[in-house]
């Protein structure tokens, strides 16, 4: 049992780990929002994982992994339409051309 | 006898100061002539208003009316604002606001293309406003705030014309060096706020303290006080009055407006110092050492000042050196112990020297010069001023039936009666003052011009400015009948007790033949017939004209050392301190700018760091956990 907790939680760690290495390398905002979403799968996983063979196992984790999927979705959609704005205004949508942070 | 107006003697100065105050206000209003016009009547109120408070005051005895209030409370102590009024002050009132409103009227035609002319009014209020304060007040600190916003309209009317350099420095001169007198008043009036029994200042209490050394002595005051006070207060009047060794403000503060010469710096202000002198006169009485002083620095003054006189070209130069040289007389009239004699030639003075400055005004009016030995035979163009300038040449210098010779009278036959060699010293000024008074006057009214391009376009002024010319002219041949050896009422009345007794008759023929003379000397050396001034000079010309070097002497003595450590100080600042200042600034600059570099607004770069420090904070908790340390 628990050596299926095991592969389950390092497939999710190779997930993050991959999300985490996109949003901070890729210079295309589409492949850095794709990055995030592959992140936010690796904590869903996490959460079925542990529901299914944590020490106290319930529903719980699933019911809280679709609300994750839907406020993933939700936040895609924001973040796609937040893009398209950022890419008529600039005329770009590389991540490192957005610099307005800077002093 | 029932007063009506006296109560209301206040409103005296305060007409001038609502009319400062309307000038400045409503200049959108009284621009212009109107500005002017406004400034005359407020002025002509007061005075109409101290002409009936002086008919009132001209029978009833030498009581004193006083009122005050509280102005400020001080612990226990309460200084008191208000006024006081006796004949002194009455004196001064008339003399005040007659010059004053005469003034006012001259400058409608002097002053008519100055586009400045309703500042210029309003400052003319204010300072007759200050002056009317100054001699109403009835105790030193009232009368010391007056003293210095008189102060203040002498600078501000000397720097009238502040865009000539001249000007600007005179006035900074005028200020800087009256302040070292009023230094010394301050003290005076600290010393004697600390040792006067309920602090009080009253110049009442002052005259009552200082009465005679017993009641010095009762009141718990030292006789070397006393005459460390009477020195500090005669410092205050050293400073206002021009006399020598700080009387180098005055022949400068000519760069203002002729008018203003006349009124500030001839007939009120410079009196100033007399008045405070006659005023606290008591505290001077008292002490032996101080009246010697004053006599001293008086008489000192009045025969230095004369002969300075005598060479200088500028028309209000000389004048103005004379004016010094009278007020020395005044000072001497009051070292010999006589309040009356210094207030009664104030009295005449005030009339015929303002008389004078005006006249020079209208001269300078029409010439644009004040050069006197550029000018010549102005007599027959200016026929007006040329006769009202030759009765107040023949009041200064001492020719009866004229003013100036019944003051000078008196004070001549003091001085023989107190002392022979202040008496050989008044005569010779008397002498001196006739003399410079005939070269200025034959100079400019008689001969031909000097200059080749006499221009033919030379005439008289307007009414306006002739009018108060012939009034002052009027008056300097009848004030000196107030107090004659035949009459001497104005002694009475004034109240101020002086050891009086009028010398010889020799004397007043003496003083007379003095002045014939000096004007017969003058006439003979500069009159019509005069030969062309040589070029060449003596060394006492020289001299003279550099007016014994006092001037150079403050630059070297005073000037250049403060100026020199001026700028070690400054250099001090500038470098050492502001320098420390400025490299502690540029470290934190630097120090910042480096870091700045970091914040280069790429949000990916700033996730790899706040990743980076996750994993070190986490690789230290585990470390810390697992106690490998």
């Amino acid at each position: 049992m628990s050596s299926m907790l095991a592969s389950f939680l390092t497939l999710a760690a190779i997930l993050f780990t991959i999300g985490c290495y996109g949003v901070l390398t890729k210079r295309s905002a589409v492949i850095v929002l794709l990055s995030i979403e592959l992140m936010l799968n690796a904590v869903n996983l996490n959460l079925i994982a542990f529901s299914k063979y944590g020490i106290i196992p319930s529903l719980k984790g699933q019911v809280f992994s679709l609300f994750t999927i839907a406020v993933a979705a939700a936040e895609a959609a924001v973040g796609v339409a937040i893009l398209i704005a950022l890419y008529r205004k600039r005329g770009t949508a590389n991540v490192d051309e957005y610099h307005e942070l800077q002093s | 006898m029932e007063l009506i107006f006296a109560p209301y003697v206040w409103m005296v100065p305060a007409i001038p100061l609502v009319c400062f105050i309307l000038l400045l206000l409503l200049r959108s209003v009284l621009a212009g002539r109107r500005a002017a016009i406004a400034g005359t009547i407020g002025s002509s109120l007061s005075l109409l208003l101290a002409l009936f408070i002086l008919i009132e005051q001209l029978p009833s005895g030498s009581d004193t009316l006083t009122w005050t209030f509280e102005w400020l409370h001080i612990g226990e102590i309460v200084i008191p604002l208000g006024y006081e009024l006796n004949h002194l002050n009455m004196l001064m009132l008339i003399v005040i606001t007659v010059v004053s409103l005469l003034v006012h009227l001259y400058s409608i035609g002097y002053m008519a293309k100055d586009k400045r002319l309703p500042t210029y009014y309003a400052y003319l209020a204010l300072f007759t406003s200050a002056m009317l304060g100054l001699v109403l007040a009835p105790n030193l600190i009232q009368l010391f705030v007056f003293w210095e916003l008189v102060g203040v309209c002498s600078f501000l009317l000397i720097g009238f014309w502040y865009e000539r350099e001249a000007a600007k420095a005179a006035a900074k001169k005028a200020f800087m060096v009256t302040r070292v007198g009023d230094v010394g008043l301050f003290i005076a009036i600290l010393l004697l706020y600390w040792h006067m029994p309920n602090h009080s200042l009253d110049f009442s209490t002052l005259a009552f303290v200082f009465e005679s050394s017993s009641t010095l002595a009762q009141h718990g005051l030292s006789l070397g006080l006393a005459t460390w006070i009477g020195c500090l207060l005669f410092a205050g009047a050293i400073g206002k009055s021009g006399q020598f060794p700080l009387h180098v403000w005055l022949p400068d503060a000519m760069e203002g407006p002729t008018p203003v010469s006349a009124l500030i710096h001839a007939a009120t202000m410079v009196a100033a110092g007399v008045y405070l002198v006659a005023r606290t006169f008591d505290i001077f009485r008292v002490s032996e050492t101080t009246m010697t002083i004053v006599m001293i620095i008086g008489g000192f003054t009045a025969l230095f000042a004369a002969t300075i006189a005598l060479v200088q070209k500028d028309l209000k130069r000389v004048l103005a050196y004379s004016t010094i040289s009278q007020l020395g007389y005044m000072m001497l009239a009051l070292g010999l112990g006589s309040a009356a004699a210094a207030m009664f030639h104030l009295f005449t003075h005030a009339f015929f020297k303002a008389l004078l400055f005006l006249g020079a005004g209208s001269i300078i009016h029409a010439v644009h010069k004040q050069d006197i030995t550029e000018m010549g035979g102005l007599g027959r163009k200016l026929k007006v001023t040329a006769w009202t300038f030759a009765i107040g040449m023949l009041a200064l210098s001492g020719i009866p039936p004229f003013s100036g010779f019944w003051s000078k009278e008196v004070i001549l036959s003091l001085a023989w009666e107190q002392q022979k060699l202040w008496f050989v010293v008044a005569i010779l000024t008397a002498f001196l003052t006739a003399l410079y008074m005939a070269r200025m006057f034959f100079l400019v009214f008689t001969g031909k011009s000097n200059s080749d391009k006499a221009s033919p376009d030379i005439h008289e002024a307007p009414p306006v400015m002739t009018i108060p010319l012939l009034v002052l002219a009027v008056l300097s041949l009848i004030s000196g009948f107030v107090y004659t050896p035949f009459a001497p009422w104005l002694e009475g009345w004034l109240g101020v007790a002086s050891s009086e007794a009028h010398g010889p008759v020799w004397i007043m023929i003496a003083s007379t033949l003095m002045g014939l003379i000096g004007l017969f000397i003058g006439y003979w050396r500069y009159g019509p017939a005069r030969k062309p001034i040589p070029t060449s000079r003596t060394w006492v010309y020289r001299m003279l004209e550099r007016k014994y070097g006092v001037d150079e002497c403050y630059r070297w003595v005073i000037i250049r050392p403060v100026h020199a450590a001026a700028s070690v100080c400054l250099a001090l600042d500038r470098f050492i301190i502001s320098g420390c200042v400025r490299l502690l600034e540029r470290v934190v600059m630097q120090f910042g700018s480096g870091w700045q570099r970091i914040q280069q607004g790429q949000l990916q770069t700033y996730g790899v760091v706040s990743l980076f420090g996750f994993a070190v904070l986490a690789v230290l908790l585990f470390a810390l956990r697992r106690g490998f340390w």
